[in-house]
């Protein structure tokens, strides 16, 4: 029972992760049918500046998280403006290439930036692990699944409520019916990128506590992240999130209860037999496309 | 009239002085080629160039030091080395340039084990004599006439631990090894040598390299209740089977390998780092060995003279090459290149003190080391202390 609590805690911190990568993926596919294959550079990014923010620059937490995130998200809303908006023929298997190699292109710059050594700093609150019922729950557990939540409930409330979210809504749903209508399209997907990649940033932010960052974590990360809102349903806001918690939960599952060599076969093979039950994901009908 | 007249003579003298001069040309060559070029092959860029780039420079160290000692009965040595950036297929076309192109008499390299793997069967055909500076036991097991290498095998660390092991009089351990060669080839050797030690591996567990989160494997360790734990990997996974450790409170303790043997580790690991025991080469605590130690006349020249040299400080990888020059300068004494005359001549080198330990080469041993290259240390207050 005590190694079971423990399986799921790790599962549930981890899955969260991938959570939130995950929501990157899907909301920028909501909002402009694309595949961000250098989303995962894009966390690496998030992770490595907060270490050198909140390590050598010295600044305290809070500030550090905001600069990480917003300096990220601009430079996503960059690449959007330099490598996408340019393309003569935007058609989709260009454009993910494009970001194939934007993906290549960061991973680089970040070995050159940060050097080839991994990098850690201290958590959030130093605070002991908490013990239930015999299992540990590390403080920054809690802190990344709560911040999960509240991104999740800010982007519900910004879709529904907001009139930029819904403009954006709009665009998916049709770009020229959008435009039509007086919605800067343009404008709409300039700020799903800002979005999307802000939410990597802040992904990298909260893990780069509990794990080791380095130039090439982004990789496999993003992939865990992809393979989590494939699984949950891409474009959906609470499809991605438990597709990303439920990948988490069967890996460790898997690590714990059959053998940890086979910890990503058995993840993907779970996958695979969910896609083939339900192609469109976990939430999927034929409304469910978007937030 | 004249010049249309064949003039023989002339003609003949014009050819004559032409082949004289080509002879003179490739005389003066000649003279020139007494040098003895020594290839080397090392990961300097790419993700293995934390080995491959203090090798180089320690390479490059040597040679200038045995040329400004008058070289190697009067000739002088010339180092032509290549970036494989770690990449097997380009050490095998550099090793391919080296032998065809810059024909050089024995190569020094690779970094790696797989880049060393792939280069072995040419080397082999081209019989000349190659020092790797890969760790892997598989480069000397089985023995293959034309190869050396200079780094300690995985064999000779899990025995060091081993024996601590032995010491404490452990029983039962737990394993953790990274999904990666290294990984594999240290949980192979702790597997083979548990029995020989009275121990028991009662779980083996494996995480990736990029993994964030061990808490699952280090749990089903926990479970079966060992003596120790072992782990197996290069940074930064160790580091965080480390954290874990630490953070599910978990007193049980641990080893690390020779792979985390750098301050890098200390660092990642943080205040989870105390107390962990790992078996490093001598170069890491060499301040700290007692002045009766073979070694430590060589290793503290070694470190000076590097840190002079390059302005930076000393990495406990460059020794495998600059061992393995040293050894090279030794065998070509005397034997005006012949390039089987070299091999036999490393074979017989005996009681060769270098910075990784003592070689002893023979010819079934082409290693020449034994567990004394290793010495057991612990981390303590964010530095090494010599367990003794």
């Amino acid at each position: 029972m005590q190694e079971i609590l423990q399986y799921l805690f790790s599962g549930i911190t981890s899955g969260a992760i991938y959570a939130v990568i995950a929501v990157g993926f899907s909301m920028l596919y909501n909002s402009t049918e694309l595949i961000n294959f250098a989303h995962g550079e894009f966390v690496m990014l998030g992770a490595l500046s907060m270490v050198t923010l909140s390590g050598p620059l010295g600044l305290p937490l809070i500030p550090a998280f905001l600069v990480s995130v917003i300096g990220v998200a601009c430079l996503g809303m960059l690449f959007e403006r330099l490598a996408i908006r340019t393309v003569r023929h935007p058609n989709p298997i260009v454009l993910i290439i494009i970001t194939v190699g934007a993906s290549i292109f960061l991973k680089g710059v970040g070995m050159l930036v940060w050097g080839k050594n991994a990098h850690t700093i201290p958590p959030f609150t130093d605070h002991p692990p908490l013990d239930i019922a015999g299992a540990k729950l590390l403080f920054q557990s809690i802190w990344i699944v709560v911040i999960v939540l509240l991104m999740a409930a800010g982007l519900h409330l910004f879709y529904k409520k907001s009139l930029t979210g819904k403009a954006m809504e709009a665009c998916a749903i049709s770009q020229k019916a959008a435009w039509l209508v007086g919605i800067p399209s343009k404008f709409m997907t300039l700020l799903a990128f800002g979005l999307s990649t802000g939410m990597g940033a802040v992904a990298g932010v909260i893990i780069a506590p509990i794990t080791m960052s380095s130039y090439d974590m982004g990789t496999m990360l993003g992939l865990k992240g992809f393979c989590a809102a494939m699984l949950g349903g891409l474009g959906s806001l609470w499809g991605s999130l438990i597709g990303g918690l439920l990948l988490g939960v069967l890996e460790a599952l898997g690590v714990g209860l059959v053998s940890s060599g086979l910890k990503d076969a058995i993840a993907f093979l779970l996958l695979l037999f969910i896609l083939y039950v339900r192609p469109g994901g976990i939430i999927s009908s034929a409304n469910v496309e978007r937030f | 009239m004249l010049s249309s007249k064949p003039r023989p003579l002339s003609r003949i003298l014009a050819v004559t002085a032409v082949i004289c001069l080509f002879l003179a040309g490739s005389a003066f060559n000649a003279a020139a080629e007494k040098v003895y070029k020594i290839g080397g092959i090392f990961a300097v860029t790419g993700p293995a160039s934390f080995l491959g780039d203090p090798e180089k420079k320690s390479m490059e160290m040597a040679v200038e030091q045995i040329n400004q000692n008058g070289g190697i009965d009067g000739h002088k040595l010339e180092a032509v080395i290549y970036d494989t950036e770690g990449d097997p297929s380009k050490a095998v076309m550099s090793v391919s340039k080296l032998i065809n192109k810059d024909k050089v008499l024995a190569i020094i390299g690779p970094s790696r084990t797989p880049t060393t793997l792939a280069v072995i069967p040419m080397i082999q055909r081209a019989k000349l004599p190659l020092i790797s500076c890969a760790a892997g036991n598989k480069i000397v097991e089985p023995m293959k006439p034309w190869v050396f290498k200079t780094a300690q095998s995985d064999i000779l660390a899990v025995a060091s631990i081993y024996q601590h092991m032995n010491k404490q009089g452990y029983k039962a351990l737990g394993i953790i090894t990274v999904g990666n060669a290294f990984g594999e080839s240290g949980k192979e050797q702790l597997l083979a040598q548990a029995p020989e030690y009275g121990l028991q591996v009662v779980r083996s567990e494996t995480f990736g390299g990029k993994d964030s989160d061990m808490t699952a494997q280090l749990t089903k360790i926990r479970k079966e209740a060992p003596d120790a734990i072992v782990c197996w990997g290069t940074n930064p996974g160790p580091a965080v089977v480390a954290k874990n450790l630490e953070q599910l409170d978990i007193e049980i303790p641990l080893y690390q390998s020779h792979g985390v043997a750098s301050p890098k580790f200390i660092e990642l690991a943080g205040n989870a780092a105390e107390d962990i025991l790992l078996p490093t080469g001598k170069i890491l605590v060499a301040d700290l060995l007692p002045e009766s130690d073979p070694q430590k006349e060589v290793l503290t020249e070694y470190i000076n003279a590097y840190e002079n040299h390059y302005n930076g400080s000393v990495s406990g990888f460059g020794g495998y090459a600059y061992d393995a020059m040293h050894l090279l300068a030794k065998a070509l004494d005397g034997t005006g290149g012949d390039r089987d005359q070299i091999r036999q001549n490393i074979e017989n080198i005996k009681g060769h003190v270098g910075v990784s330990g003592v070689f002893n080469f023979s010819k079934s041993d082409h290693n020449g080391l034994n567990p004394d290259a290793f010495v057991m240390v612990r981390i303590q207050n964010g530095t090494w202390e010599l367990v003794k």
